[in-house]
């Protein structure tokens, strides 16, 4: 149950002169959902992107179940389990949403190459039927066929969600998944994401939203200035002083 | 696009029957002569090949007539060192065009956008000049190459006894100018519509589309986007060198020219005209434009006057000059203009056009059948 996840060793990562992490350490268990806050330009997105392997960190190493990462391709990151719902939802805007989740089930299964020009689509019943199945739990199952960039930002969201649940992901990375939606939607979000959780899959989310991250997280990260200042349950790290002067004091 | 295929076989069938019988339908339409049908079916290919890499990656090459000129020599070659038979060169075409494809891609590929369209433009530059220059032992230079009367033709040579004058290309036996060449290139473009259909449909082309809606989700579900990406360039670099290698199976000579860049500029706009992305779109458009240059460009003011002369002389005299403005060697002024029209209102092409005119005809019937009358529509 104990096993590591992803491994953040020593990370270090500077644009230009400014140190954007400086030796961040991060350890994320199996099964768990772990939170990262912290305010405005702590770094928090950047950790993120070097974790795909959109940014190559300067110093330091991400090991993901003790391989490493650091260095890879996006699509190898991507091939070894590794999933990201981005801030602004990134989706297939001129196609319906079962193409939207069905496109992912293909990079997956012929994303190294495999020539399947010879194969139609109307004869991917099975991963036809897994797309209709993960828009029924993200609950988008009526829209099936609409057009994907019609949808309003919160479905968006959850249709990207619904992109990364069927790649079957060891490691899925949330930025902000609720920002910009209503009370209504992020309960609505919560709840899914709780059904995901109860499925043990290993979570990474990064949170403004302090009522998301106490219903979701079982482990907390603090970040602010591009340095973790604190973890912990969140029971710990709301009580933690430097957390309230850096993020709750600081910020507000 | 919608998932879904049931119309497609009925699509498919009626593409061909409608190749098939353009001699019918073109004649009353003055198109009906085999050189021009030949024209329509060759860069209908070129033009479907094209959109398998512009339409479905939204990757803009401005180089595919270096295979096109490829294809031609190519063809030319087979002919003069093995065979008059069209269908080694055929092959010899495709496949050094492909060969061609394979490198000019694998460099290309690396940028995309605005600089894949210039790097395509100057490979392909780059081939025009070589054939004019450096390469000419192969090209035959400005001359052009052409078939002699001393060429070695090894495997005609075999069977049948050289003749005197030059021979002509044949299928077999059937000579390949004409009615028949007209046919064994519509043949070749139904099946070249075909492929291009299945590409459309099978996962491979989702996910070339994927890559043009939002290449950066491609890249983060997984997908090595190159060698696809690679792939695509590839096969729509082949379908240019059989349209390149049927141009010289009709016509057995190959010329630089074929490789300059206002031809790779024509292979975008037919892409265009006829609708970007769309399975019909680009053999509409090649055959417009096509049409436009052979009959448009070949009225002169005597033959508009014999059109307008229903009107009084006098007005004959204001309009004949006005309307050979655009046809003559004015046909390019109308061909700007439509092109023009179509950009700014038809962003989808002629395809689109058509498409919205069906909508609103249907809506219109199904108004007219609920009582409400044409003029309540708003957008009328």
């Amino acid at each position: 149950m104990n096993d590591l996840v992803l491994h953040l060793d020593n990370i270090q990562k500077n644009f230009g002169g400014l140190s954007a992490l400086s030796d961040v350490n991060l350890q994320v268990e199996e099964g768990t959902t772990h939170a990262i806050i912290g305010p405005n330009g702590a770094g928090k997105s950047t950790l993120l992107n070097v974790c795909i392997g959109r940014l190559k960190p300067d110093a330091g190493h991400v090991t993901f179940y003790g391989e490493e990462l650091t260095g890879r391709k996006p699509h190898e990151i991507a091939q070894m389990g590794v999933a990201r719902v981005f801030q602004t939802p990134e989706i297939f805007p001129e196609m319906s949403l079962l193409e939207n989740v069905m496109l992912p089930a293909f990079s997956k299964r012929d994303g190294a190459f495999s020539m399947n020009a010879h194969k139609l689509l109307s004869r991917q019943g099975d991963i036809r039927d897994e797309a209709e199945h993960i828009l029924e739990d993200v609950g988008l199952q009526e829209q099936m066929m609409t057009e994907a960039g019609s949808l309003s930002r919160g479905d968006k969201r959850r249709l990207e969600l619904g992109m990364c649940l069927i790649l079957k992901p060891r490691l899925l990375l949330l930025d902000e998944p609720t920002a910009g939606m209503s009370r209504h939607d992020t309960n609505s979000t919560i709840d899914l994401l709780k059904k995901i959780k109860s499925r043990g899959m290993t979570k990474v989310i990064i949170e403004h939203d302090m009522h998301v991250v106490f219903s979701l997280a079982d482990k907390v990260s603090v970040l602010a200035r591009g340095q973790i200042i604190a973890g912990g349950t969140p029971e710990e790290v709301r009580e933690d002083p430097k957390v309230k002067e850096a993020y709750l004091g600081g910020a507000h | 696009m919608k998932i879904g295929t049931m119309n497609d076989l009925t699509r498919f069938l009626i593409f061909a029957v409608v190749i098939l019988a353009m001699p019918v339908w073109l004649d009353p339409l003055g198109g009906n002569y085999p050189d021009l049908l030949q024209k329509f079916a060759i860069y209908g290919i070129f033009a479907i090949g094209f959109n398998i890499l512009f339409g479905l990656t939204g990757y803009l090459s401005f180089g595919h007539a270096a295979f096109l000129g490829v294809g031609s020599y190519a063809a030319v070659w087979s002919f003069k060192l093995f065979t008059m038979n069209a269908i080694p060169a055929l092959m010899f075409g495709v496949l050094f065009a492909g060969a061609l494809a394979l490198i000019i891609g694998f460099l290309s590929l690396r940028r995309s956008g605005i600089y894949f369209s210039i790097l395509t433009l100057a490979f392909a530059q780059m081939s025009y000049n070589l054939a004019y220059s450096v390469l000419t032992p192969i090209t035959n230079g400005e001359t052009g190459l052409q078939l002699a009367q001393s060429d070695p033709r090894v495997i005609d040579n075999m069977f049948v006894e050289a003749s005197a004058g030059l021979p002509s290309t044949n299928l077999f036996g059937l000579t390949m100018s004409g009615y028949p060449g007209f046919y064994f290139c519509a043949a070749l473009l139904i099946l070249g519509f075909f492929i291009s259909m299945r590409i459309f449909r099978s996962p491979f082309g989702l996910m070339l589309k994927g890559i043009k809606s939002n290449q950066n989700r491609m890249m983060y579900t997984g997908l090595n986007t190159r060698p696809y990406m690679l792939t695509a360039f590839v096969i729509s670099g082949m379908y240019a060198g059989l349209a390149g290698s049927l141009l010289a199976i009709t016509d057995p000579l190959a010329g630089a020219e074929r490789m300059q860049w206002t031809a790779s500029g024509e292979v975008v706009l037919m892409t265009i005209l006829g609708g970007v992305g769309t399975l019909v779109g680009p053999m509409i458009g090649a055959g417009l434009i096509k049409y436009f240059e052979n009959i448009f460009s070949a009225f002169n003011d005597t033959v508009l006057a014999e059109m307008f002369s229903y009107l009084p002389d006098a007005l004959v005299e204001l309009v004949v000059p006005v309307v050979g403005l655009f046809v003559g060697s004015g046909w390019h002024l109308t061909l700007g203009l439509l092109f023009v029209v179509v950009v700014i209102f038809l962003p989808g092409g002629i395809v689109e056009g058509v498409d919205k005119l069906v909508k609103f005809i249907r809506n219109r019937e199904k108004n007219v059948g609920g009582k409400v009358t044409p003029q309540d529509q708003p957008g009328e």
